[in-house]
């Protein structure tokens, strides 16, 4: 009898893509869109989500070991797979080599954003304030504020691709055009997040987000 | 009459199981109709390449002619398909003519298929009616159900949604697409249902369904137009149930 270990494994996998870290990362994003009302909205909003009782441990239960998992297995099902976009050029086979090629690119990006500000915050004991104005200062120089680009479009990407898979992974969307009707939906997901993702990119980016900071 | 025509063909050979991959070109003479079987059949008979050397004629495998037995599957142009309704007039010249690399090749473009059969004896793909006493006549089918069945025991195990899978590779374990679509052939048979749990359980183990990445070229691939994808989301479904309906009861 053959062990069910890899499916277990790979549902797991599937899970902890969506809940908790497909929920945090709108969740993110939702507390993001602040930006674009002022820098005082979002450093109230930032104070706000800073009150939840033992903030630390539920980071790194419901998020960092969720997504450590989701990055290193994601990386083992990525590397195994023989792309052959170049034969087979359709639409799924597509999104098959982009939900890999974002997985990779998002596990690098938010290694790198989570260095540069939420092990930052704890180290140097910021503010939210100085959070705020380090992400603005970060978001200013248009290097950087491109590759953020890139690794925020590639998040949102991978969640809304990973959706539609989820739900034919999990048995949800079995036939063709349940599959067809749940590409269309999380498509416009994706465009709605994408685009609530790069204006609050936009706003940090503007040079009157520090003032704006000053004078709160 | 015009001027004798030729038909260019580029054929990936190898002379056996450990021998290295050569390509070698042929050009034959065109006649009218010709499918790619007919076009190895012209080298089989006169096996000179196009530098107008003598060679081994290039060995491959063929029975039905007509894409119900899966035997010539083969990489064509790029994509795997039956050699048998590979029509020369519809292909683009030269025509690339390679073996399927993701089974054992044999020799030039005989590979060995055995892990399709062994694939479908893991997932127990037959219903279990020998006794020692008449069963006697089985249940009667819905003719829904009877349709659905219908398109999935097309299968001829070919080959080619293994070749098409990027899911399938010599760093994967993937066993294939084709082997859900036979697995819920066999569980929506009445009779067959009796150990529909018994071939989920297989068809869940190492390298089993969840190797499915949703690239859905096995659906695209298939000759014989199997769902394929919608067996593997079906199966999906059945391996949630499973997997609840498992956990909640001892």
């Amino acid at each position: 009898m053959s062990t069910q270990r890899s499916f277990f494994n790979r549902r797991i996998h599937s899970l902890l893509g969506v809940i908790p870290v497909g929920f945090f990362l709108l969740e993110h994003l939702y507390t993001n869109y602040y930006a674009t009302k002022g820098a005082g909205a979002f450093v109230e909003q930032v104070k706000w989500l800073w009150h939840i009782p033992i903030l630390t441990v539920l980071e790194i239960v419901f998020i960092f070991l969720p997504l450590l998992y989701h990055g290193i297995y994601g990386l083992y099902i990525a590397f195994r797979a023989k792309n052959n976009v170049g034969n087979f050029g359709t639409f799924r086979n597509w999104m098959f080599l982009l939900q890999r090629v974002t997985g990779v690119i998002t596990l690098i990006f938010v290694i790198w954003h989570v260095w540069e500000t939420r092990v930052h915050v704890a180290l140097d004991h910021l503010t939210a304030e100085q959070l705020a104005e380090l992400m603005a200062t970060i978001l200013q120089n248009p290097v950087f504020l491109t590759l953020y680009l890139i690794g925020l479009i590639s998040a949102v990407f991978h969640f809304s691709n990973g959706m539609w898979a989820f739900l034919v992974s999990w048995g949800v969307t079995v036939g063709p055009r349940a599959q067809r009707v749940s590409t269309w939906v999380w498509g416009v997901v994706f465009v709605i997040v994408s685009y609530m993702g790069v204006s609050s990119l936009l706003a940090f980016a503007r040079p009157e987000f520090i003032q704006q900071l000053a004078q709160h | 009459m015009s001027e004798q025509q030729f038909v260019h063909l580029i054929v990936t050979r190898q002379d056996g199981p450990d021998g290295k991959p050569y390509k070698e070109e042929f050009k034959i003479p065109y006649r009218k109709n010709m499918n790619l079987i007919s076009a190895l059949m012209e080298i089989q008979r006169n096996p000179v390449n196009s530098k107008g050397e003598k060679v081994s004629p290039v060995q491959w495998e063929s029975n039905c002619l007509e894409e119900v037995c899966g035997a010539c599957s083969m990489v064509i142009n790029g994509k795997p398909r039956q050699a048998c309704t590979a029509l020369i007039d519809k292909l683009e010249q030269p025509i690339r003519v390679e073996p399927m690399k993701t089974f054992p090749v044999v020799r030039d473009l005989v590979v060995d298929r055995s892990r399709m059969f062994n694939a479908l004896k893991r997932v127990k793909a037959w219903i279990p009616i020998d006794g020692t006493y008449d069963l006697g006549p089985g249940p009667r089918i819905a003719e829904n159900e009877r349709q659905w069945r219908y398109e999935l025991s097309k299968c001829m195990t070919c080959g080619v949604c293994l070749e098409a899978c990027p899911n399938v590779n010599t760093k994967s374990d993937f066993i294939g697409p084709f082997v859900v679509g036979q697995v819920q052939l066999f569980n929506s048979h009445p009779t067959g249902a009796m150990n529909k749990e018994e071939r989920l359980e297989a068809l869940l183990g190492e390298g089993g369904l969840q190797e499915c990445g949703n690239s859905q070229n096995c659906v695209r691939a298939c000759p014989k137009g199997i769902p394929l994808t919608t067996a593997i989301a079906k199966s999906n479904r059945d391996a949630t149930k499973h997997m609840f309906k498992k956990w909640l009861s001892f």
